[in-house]
């Protein structure tokens, strides 16, 4: 596994520490998962805003960024380059914007299993594999189209949330 | 914004409680999803949760095994199962039904299904063994939406056994006419390749047609597998720099369609592949860097500073224009570029900037120089991450100057870290440095002793066993070995004086051994003021019950006069009936030596050193035992890795399916065993220790005093000319006025950033000069390396077989090998060990690597060709050069005026490069034969010289080998040859398979005079496979990935050369001056080596030294060379 173009995994998760999404791209058990993201969030969380977005953790690199009340973290190795892994996950954050129409925490919540369609679509076995934002979101909307009605509840709960 | 989360959710339970009845037929799917969401958000402990979920799950379960649940909603069950193991709780029953929803389903149920499968299991799982016949279904669907499904499952997780069945189609997708199909077939091939690059040998091409594909995306994603070829082998590739290069160009000067832009930058992950891809064809080759400057410069020019993504494109062409084949030009701008990175107040830049400058300090030290200021602001920066990087910096660039300073802020860095990690990595780095540079003894044991503190237990345990062999072993004069041990026993015991319950296991066991071993060289020091030290340690709660078997070994040492011995027996006495049998036993022993001082004295004189314990680590003493048990049927060893070779083959058969034999391929990575010898231990086999306590207070100062001693003592100051401005803060001319003084300040802070405060700026400027003293121009090069050997301070004695010191306690007789080498191949001398040390390095000339030194009797023209010493050449270099050459010393006499003879006739072509002495093959009473073979740089040439005595003849050769290729260099086959005179044949051979010798059988058939009847006469001739070896530059990166390519290997355990300071150096530089090893690094106690069979058939060595023995793995792409490569290796090693 090199570059990202070959993270080792993403996390998103609340302020408070509530796992939103995960998607690992290397074979680990359940167990180490969990005990990666239990640490993984407790060290991410004590950093105060105005440092650095990188860690060393273990033998991995850790960038994150957070969004609103969300923090979007990868891993990748050390001799990657950070500042791409930001902009990776600036642009998913774009491309959720997108599809979602201003999202927030709530829509990723309730569509979680959107967020990893929208993933998948982007990097691809950790890879980044389309980066062109139009490209992405076509594919996910012609999957869409198929399905008959989207979410009654959701739209209901979206709206009160931007309100 | 969970706020709004919650009050959301607290707004609408009356809408939300019409759904909350379970098993409401009415509710819709998705309201359930929302009720399980919400329901948990209201919860407010962790057990309430639990209970929950549990009943979410029972009731996930209930359902999707019941007949009547619709597929529609199982995709909706879906959703929620893993909503439910995403918090944790496992779900696995569900597994199954996914499969099943991606089987079945239709499109938008069968991608639920898909994102579940996806999410719950893992590669080897092996109910994924079920979704292959799905997959392969929808791989042929007619629905687009379907194949890309297909596609994306296929490039997360897929049984690699099953590829074959599934990797016709995909290949077949590759000429799809719909581009977000061919991507992703491409990538999918990607992932095969990661998981089984056997099984997609054979699409090479497919590869490049995929790069060459009109469509950018699918263009793009072609580069992750060439990414990952070029990787592996740069050589292939060199033939699309050009192409690479181009399509740069036309991203860098936005040729590509609007799309691809992010933030206006075209394509950077694009850029940003690329790059990579150039600087691994780049590097170590000037002709092919020389093709990308070009697009290089575009790039470093183009990329504006105004947004993040420019900078990670520049940060990447920074570091490919520092790997490749270096042009000053662009050096110059890189340079700048990092230090915008430095300079920038965006703290992510500044930390990439470090960053960067830790990459290229090892090609440019004076970069730190200009940044010095930044890197000190940056040492007492806030941010942990920050610190660290440039500790990691500082750790680049130390040396014996700036040792003092830079080990200081490493051990306050430890001292406020909370990441054990970090902490495990910096003890590493501390303890390293203060062996190889540390200025004196008192610093030395200072040192260690905060390394000791501040490591605690978790520290790797080399650390203290390589400090204790260190102290035990010596140095260079007895009279520095006992002051060091002095000052450690003066420490220790004032530590024990203090609290020594604060102070780590490790720590206090360290303590032990070496008041045990050395308290007596403190004649003031009553022992049995140290056992009641001991005692104390004994009683502390907190002592672990290793400590204090570490504890009763030293006392047993120590109970030599009276006061000591009553004092022992009470505590033998204690512990001789403790719970713990080591405890126990080692109360035993105590027990015994104090009661009876005769044996004690026998056993442990006082006060002396036991010569250290030969011990035979080949257990050659074993070698009857193990010939009987062999003979009677026992089944013969197979080392460690043989048999998880063997173990991992068979599970992989008992897995598979339908009994297909599949190659085996290696996993793809786990964060454990991503290991290759690369990744050295930083610190394997370091000494150390450090701070005494009672120096603690004023250590957070510089001790710039230190710094100065350095320079006195070793007197290389003067040799090294080391930056002046560092000699003048230091020493400040007493002669000169104050003015004069500020004057010279000023002169000296050339540095970029004006600091507002003078005070603090006077001591930074203090500190930057201890910091990075040492580091100017001329002493540049070899930083990185650390190689400055007449500084080093620690340097090992080597003792041969010597086995670790902290296992002292275990005094052995020292085994008497038996002389039974059963005579394997491959077996280790057992004389070995008496073999005279080699004074290797300083006193020999240079010798040509490929000189093959010339048998005694020099005369005019051998001295040309060979320039060694002249003692040198009376040894061949490859030990088993011409065995068959006779011994009898007349005929040796006639043999080497024949040699001198004859090198006058050697071909002008090869008389540039060295040539073997020259042997007879054969004579008759008019013709001799005598052969002899040239080590070109990429081939090995045989060359015959046929000396005819009488009239003119006809003649032909032919020569031939099983194992050579021979390729005679001549046009026709027979030729004659005129009376009186010489004429030579040339051959040139190349290896067909490795072998430790080569034989090659000649058949010459003549006539003389030419037309009379024929005759014939056979020869023969061998050659080693020395000969054959070139060295194989490479640099350690290289190395790393070679290694993990090669699957042919061997291990072994070699002899090491006995030479006072540096073992491994010394035999490796034996290894290189007589087999043409390339030594790659010496890093610690591991040597990297590297080498090639002619051009292209490489082989690498990995050697580390381990109880006085030098342990070789070799690996190779080609089967048996690394056997073969051993045999000669070990040769080498045991010839004088």
């Amino acid at each position: 596994m090199d570059g990202w173009m070959g993270g080792w995994f993403m996390l998103l998760f609340s302020r408070q520490g509530k796992l939103r999404l995960q998607k690992w791209y290397v074979p680990l058990s359940d167990k180490e998962k969990k005990k990666i993201t239990r640490e993984l969030v407790q060290t991410v969380l004590a950093r105060k805003p105005k440092m650095c977005s990188f860690l060393e953790w273990r033998d991995l690199k850790i960038v994150y960024k957070r969004y609103a009340s969300l923090y979007f973290c990868c891993a990748i190795e050390d001799q990657d380059n950070e500042l791409i892994t930001l902009e990776i996950i600036h642009r998913y954050v774009e491309l959720l914007d997108k599809y979602f129409g201003s999202v927030c925490e709530l829509d990723i919540i309730f569509n979680f299993e959107k967020a990893y369609f929208i993933l998948d679509e982007f990097l691809l076995g950790g890879e980044a594999q389309e980066t062109s934002k139009k490209n992405v979101l076509k594919a996910i909307e012609q999957a869409d189209l198929l399905q008959e009605v989207r979410w009654q509840t959701d739209s209901f709960f979206h709206l009160l949330a931007h309100y | 914004m969970s706020d709004v989360v919650e009050k959301t959710l607290t707004a609408l339970p009356s809408l939300l409680s019409l759904d909350s009845q379970p098993g409401s037929a009415k509710l819709s799917s998705t309201a359930k999803l929302g009720n399980l969401i919400r329901g948990i958000t209201e919860l407010t402990s962790k057990h309430e949760e639990e209970k929950l979920i549990q009943h979410e799950l029972a009731s996930i379960k209930e359902q999707v095994s019941s007949p009547n649940t619709t597929m529609r909603q199982m995709r909706e069950l879906m959703v929620r199962a893993v909503y439910c193991e995403m918090l944790g709780y496992e779900a696995s029953f569900s597994y199954i039904h996914a499969i099943k929803l991606a089987q079945q389903g239709n499109v938008l149920e069968k991608r639920v299904g898909y994102l579940a499968v996806s999410l719950f299991l893992n590669e080897s799982h092996e109910l994924l063994l079920l979704l292959v016949n799905t997959v392969l279904k929808d791989l042929q669907s007619t629905n687009l939406i379907e194949v890309c499904m297909a596609l994306t499952v296929v490039c997360q997780i897929f049984p690699k056994d099953m590829i074959p069945v599934i990797l016709p189609i995909v290949e077949e997708k590759l000429n799809h006419p719909k581009e977000i199909i061919r991507r992703k077939a491409v990538l999918a091939l990607h992932k095969f390749y990661l998981i089984a690059p056997n099984q997609v040998q054979h699409i090479h091409n497919k590869f490049r047609k995929a790069l060459c594909d009109k469509d950018p995306g699918v263009m793009t994603a072609s580069l992750h597998i060439y990414l990952q070829l070029i990787q592996e082998n740069a050589e292939a590739y060199k033939d699309l720099t050009a192409s690479f290069v181009t399509i740069l160009k036309q991203v860098v000067g936005g040729k590509l369609p609007m799309d691809f832009n992010y933030h206006s930058v075209p394509a950077p992950w694009l850029q940003i592949q690329l790059l990579r891809i150039l600087s691994l064809l780049g590097k170590n080759d000037q002709r092919t860097s020389e093709v990308m400057y070009e697009v290089l410069d575009e790039s470093l020019r183009r990329a504006e500073m105004n947004h993040n993504i420019t900078y990670a494109i520049l940060y990447e062409c920074v570091k490919c224009v520092y790997t490749i084949h270096p042009k000053s030009e662009l050096l110059e701008k890189a340079a700048k570029c990092i230090g915008n990175f430095v300079l920038s107040p965006k703290i992510n830049l500044k930390y990439l900037g470090l960053k960067a400058l830790t990459y290229v300090v090892q090609q440019d030290p004076k970069l730190a120089l200009q940044h010095q200021m930044t890197i000190i602001e940056c040492l007492d920066h806030s941010d942990v991450i920050i610190k660290r990087e440039t500790l990691e910096l500082l750790f680049r660039i130390t040396n014996a100057q700036n040792v003092t300073v830079i080990v200081e802020k490493m051990l306050d860095f430890l001292r406020l870290s909370k990441d054990d990690h970090m902490t495990i990595d910096i003890v590493g780095k501390v303890a390293e440095l203060a062996e190889k540079y540390a200025p004196d003894n008192e610093w030395f044991i200072q040192t260690m002793n905060a390394v000791f503190s501040l490591g605690g237990d978790m520290m790797q345990p080399e650390i203290p066993n390589g400090f204790l062999k260190l102290l035990s072993e010596g140095f260079d004069s007895e009279e520095e070995d006992r002051k060091l041990r002095l000052f450690a026993v003066s420490s220790y015991i004032s530590l024990l004086q203090g609290e020594p319950s604060k102070l780590p296991q490790r720590f206090l066991q360290v303590i032990c051994w070496v008041l045990g071993e050395y308290s007596f060289l403190k004649e003031d020091l009553e022992p049995s003021v140290v056992l009641g030290l001991l005692t104390k340690l004994l009683d502390m709660k907190s002592s672990s019950s290793e400590t204090k078997s570490w504890v009763l070994v030293a006392m047993t040492k120590l109970c030599w006069s009276e006061a000591a011995v009553s004092e022992a027996q009470q505590v033998a006495e204690t512990y001789s009936s403790s719970f713990d049998t080591t405890l126990r036993q080692r109360a035993q022993e105590l027990q015994h030596l104090s009661r009876d001082s005769q044996l004690h004295s026998r056993v442990l004189p006082p006060g002396g050193r036991l010569e250290p314990d030969e011990v035979d680590s080949s257990l050659s003493f074993l070698d009857g035992f193990v010939s009987e048990a062999l003979s009677a049927g026992a089944a013969p060893y197979k080392p460690l890795h043989q048999r998880q070779e063997e173990l991992s083959r068979s599970k992989v058969l008992s897995l598979e399916p339908y009994g297909l034999s599949l190659p085996i391929s290696t996993s793809s990575c786990s964060i454990t065993d991503r290991q290759s010898p690369t990744l050295l231990s930083t610190s394997s086999g370091l000494s150390g220790d450090g701070t005494d306590f009672s120096h603690r207070g004023s250590s957070t100062t510089l001790r710039l005093d230190g710094v100065k001693r350095v320079w006195g003592r070793e007197g290389y100051l003067a040799q090294k000319k080391p930056v002046e401005e560092v000699a003048q803060v230091e020493v400040p001319s007493p002669l000169r006025s104050p003015s004069q003084q500020g004057d010279a300040n000023s002169c000296r802070s050339k540095t970029p950033t004006p600091t507002a405060n003078p005070e603090c700026d006077q001591e930074k400027q203090q500190l930057a000069s201890s910091l990075f003293g040492g580091l100017s121009s001329q002493s540049s090069v070899c930083l990185m390396e650390k190689s400055e050997p007449d500084i080093q301070r620690f340097r090992r004695k080597a003792k041969g077989q010597r086995s670790s010191s902290t296992t002292n306690e275990q005094r052995a007789n020292p085994t008497v090998s038996s002389a039974s080498a059963v005579d394997n191949l491959l077996c280790n001398n057992l004389l070995e060990a008496d073999t005279e040390p080699i004074n290797s390095s300083a006193k020999q000339t240079f010798q040509h690597p490929h000189s093959l030194s010339v048998a005694n009797g020099a005369c005019d023209a051998e001295a040309i060709l060979t320039d060694g010493d002249p003692k040198e050449r009376n040894q061949p270099l490859s030990s088993e050069d011409f065995v068959e050459a006779d011994d009898s010393p007349p005929r040796e006499d006639q043999e080497r005026s024949k040699d001198s003879c004859l090198t006058p006739h050697l071909p002008a072509e090869l008389s540039g490069f060295s040539h073997s002495e020259i042997i007879p093959l054969c004579s008759s009473q008019s013709l001799d034969l005598s052969a002899c073979h040239v080590q070109t740089d990429n081939s090995v040439v045989l060359v015959v010289f046929i000396t005819n005595t009488s009239e003119d003849a006809n003649l032909q050769i032919q020569v031939l080998s099983e194992e050579l290729e021979v390729f005679c260099v001549c046009e026709s086959p027979v030729e004659e040859v005129r009376g009186r005179s010489v004429s030579v044949r040339q051959y040139s051979l190349t290896v067909k398979m490795p072998l430790v010798h080569f034989e090659l059988v000649g058949m010459l058939s003549y006539s003389i005079p030419a037309g009379m009847p024929q005759a014939m006469m056979q020869f023969s001739y061998k050659l080693p496979l020395t000969s054959f070896i070139r060295p194989l530059t490479v640099s350690t990166e290289e190395y790393g990935s070679m290694w993990l390519a090669f699957s042919h290997d061997t291990k072994q355990n070699l002899t090491l050369i006995k030479e006072e300071r540096e073992p491994l150096t010394a035999t490796l530089n034996a290894l290189n001056k007589k087999l043409s090893l390339h030594v790659v690094e010496i890093i610690g106690v591991e040597g990297l080596v590297a080498c090639s069979l002619l051009q292209d058939q490489p082989c690498l060595m990995h050697c580390r030294v381990h109880a006085g023995r030098l342990a070789v793995w070799l690996r190779s792409p080609v089967p048996d060379l690394p056997d073969c490569l051993l045999y000669h290796c070990q040769r080498a090693l045991q010839e004088p």
